[in-house]
């Protein structure tokens, strides 16, 4: 099993699984990031209470979070041909993951400024912060720890995701594992992709965990 | 100090909170004025609606009605630009010192100037110079978590001078810390105001904080303004019943006075720190009985208040008066109210 032409898939796997998922943090982030943001500043007892936005925002988040991922994947097929133009392979794969990860980074990021203390804003505000100001300079820098933590939670769910992906011919060591396991019963090369995966999960979180801590001056 | 000109005024001003369970009124009908230079008190009962009243200072809180002038200026005439410029001229420090946590003590205080657009070598000059004046030059690189709680509320005071303010709201600022750390941080607060001549106003619930820095006080109680005055002159001589019951020590209750001829001392820092009351036991040959007492020695003048019952005997009593009031102190006899 350790011939050249298995390792060399696996290699590649490995590197696609990385790609697929980093790529779709990225850019998970950069639509939930800004949802978030929304959904704390216009809560009730927000910066800029907008209650109608926040219902409506919300409602949408939490519809989309209550699809099954691997319903997700099959659904947004059409979407994916539109905009990469094939529905196979880790590029493709990124569209459903970005879709199916946005709102949940969205509910994670809105968690963590939810933490920062009111107190603190109110200081903001008393010295003539703006709104924007508050946001990039007290909400954001205050809940960094809590923001990193879930950036390793995010990454880490992404990953599982992508392995998911598989079953729709989305690459990656999710995609060897299905082929090479699931129908051709070559459990060994299932195992030691489900051993990478761990891995991965393992080192992520583990940076993540790291620099949460460090980062934090809390104590 | 310069006092004279009024600083910030307040007209008119009521507050409603809308609720699920209905219109919470919380003030009603606010009118004083806070003069340039003086340390000005705010007292009431918890939920009297004080932290209210001091955020529609600075406009945190947009009043029902009313306004507020600030340096003549009113702020409901101002654009949201113009209020976030002006709010810059008023520091404010809170209970719970709100210090950025993740920043440290330096970019604490430098945080202000930054949000007034000061660049930044600019700003830490400033910032340095002010935890010198607050003694805190070398926590400079220390977090807030790594400070006590009256170094978080040094911190706070110089991160509410940064911008040069012309007042310092303080909400309870010392109401978390005990009391010798507030000493320290009312003898601070002192020290801004008669160096710099910052207008200073003092929320607060509790009496010995304004007896001790403030020159003028106003009551609130029950949403509106009960007395303003010179606190020398309401801790002597309360007007309202809610004054009585800020100046009377809490938990004792009115009717423990009843009955029996009472007596109320107020050492106002006018007499020296003598133990009056034991010399009166000695010179008269009668005892007291002691009631409540809370004074406190502050720089070598006696600061508070004693409750003594008078001996049956009248004239007794009405010669052990005289003897207090010999010694230069306010006197007077509580019957039936307090
Ligand atoms: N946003 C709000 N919505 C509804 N009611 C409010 C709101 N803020 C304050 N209140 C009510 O207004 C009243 C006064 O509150 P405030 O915080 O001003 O009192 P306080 O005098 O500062 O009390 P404390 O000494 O406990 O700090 C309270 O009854 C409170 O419940
Ligand atoms: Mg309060």
């Amino acid at each position: 099993m350790f011939d050249p032409v298995v390792v060399k898939m696996l290699a590649l796997g490995f590197l696609e699984s990385l790609y697929m998922t980093l790529i779709s943090s990225v850019l998970a982030y950069v639509i939930g990031l800004p949802l978030g943001i929304i959904l704390v500043v216009t809560d009730n007892g927000g910066i800029k209470p907008a209650p109608g936005l926040n219902r409506v925002l919300g409602s949408i988040i939490n519809l989309l979070r209550s699809v099954p991922f691997l319903i997700l994947l099959i659904t947004v097929i059409p979407i994916t041909r539109a905009i990469v133009g094939t529905s196979i392979g880790p590029t493709a794969t990124i569209v459903p993951l970005v879709i199916g990860a946005s709102p949940f980074i969205a509910r994670l990021v809105e968690t963590s400024l939810k933490e920062v203390d009111k107190g603190v804003i109110e200081a903001a505000q008393s010295m003539g912060a703006s709104n924007f100001e508050i946001i990039y300079k007290v909400m954001l820098p205050e809940a960094r720890p809590s923001l990193i933590l879930g950036a390793a939670f995010s990454v880490t769910t992404i990953l599982g995701y992508s392995a998911l992906t598989g079953f729709v011919g989305g690459g990656g060591l999710g995609d060897i594992a299905i082929r090479y396991g699931y129908y051709r019963y070559q459990t060994d090369i299932m195992l030691i992709t489900v051993v990478l995966l761990v891995i991965i999960v393992q080192v992520f979180q583990e940076i993540g965990m790291r620099i949460a801590k460090l980062s934090d001056k809390r104590k | 100090m310069r006092t004279g000109t009024s600083l910030i005024q307040i007209r008119g001003l009521s507050k409603v909170f809308q609720s699920s369970s209905g219109d919470v009124h919380v003030l009603e009908d606010i009118n004083l004025d806070i003069k340039q230079g003086e340390i000005f008190g705010i007292i009431g009962m918890s939920g009297a609606g004080k932290s209210t009243l001091v955020r529609c200072l600075n406009f945190l809180e947009k009043p029902t009605q009313g306004t507020v002038f600030f340096d003549n200026q009113d702020l409901s005439a101002l654009s949201l630009k113009e209020l976030y410029k002006i709010r810059q001229s008023m520091g404010m420090i809170f209970q719970q010192f709100n210090l950025l946590m993740q920043r440290n003590v330096l970019r604490n205080v430098c945080f202000p100037l930054e949000i007034a657009g000061i660049k930044k070598k600019e700003a830490e000059e400033r910032a340095y110079e002010l935890l010198k004046l607050v003694g805190l030059s070398d926590k400079a690189h220390a977090y807030p978590s790594q400070l006590s709680g009256g170094q978080k509320q040094r911190v706070a005071i110089a991160r509410a001078l940064a911008n040069n303010p012309k007042v310092i709201l303080c909400d309870e600022a010392t109401s978390a810390l005990d009391p010798a750390t507030t000493q320290g941080v009312l003898a601070l607060l002192k020290d801004i105001n008669n160096r710099l001549g910052i207008t200073i106003v003092i929320i607060t619930h509790e009496m010995s904080v304004v007896e001790e820095v403030c020159q003028r006080v106003a009551i609130i109680d029950n949403k509106r303004i009960a007395e303003v005055g010179y606190v020398k002159d309401i801790f002597t001589k309360p007007t309202t019943d809610a004054a009585r019951r800020l100046v009377f020590p809490e938990g004792k209750r009115v009717e423990h006075f009843t009955g029996n001829r009472c007596c109320r001392i107020v050492f106002d820092g006018s007499s020296s720190f003598e133990p009056v009351i034991a010399n009166m036991v000695l010179e008269f040959r009668q005892t007291v009985n002691i009631i409540f007492a809370d004074t406190k020695n502050i720089d070598g003048k006696a600061f508070g208040q004693i409750v003594i019952q008078l001996p049956e005997d009248k004239l007794m009593g009405e010669k052990m008066m005289a003897y207090l009031r010999n010694r230069g102190l306010t006197v007077e006899e509580v019957h039936d109210f307090v």
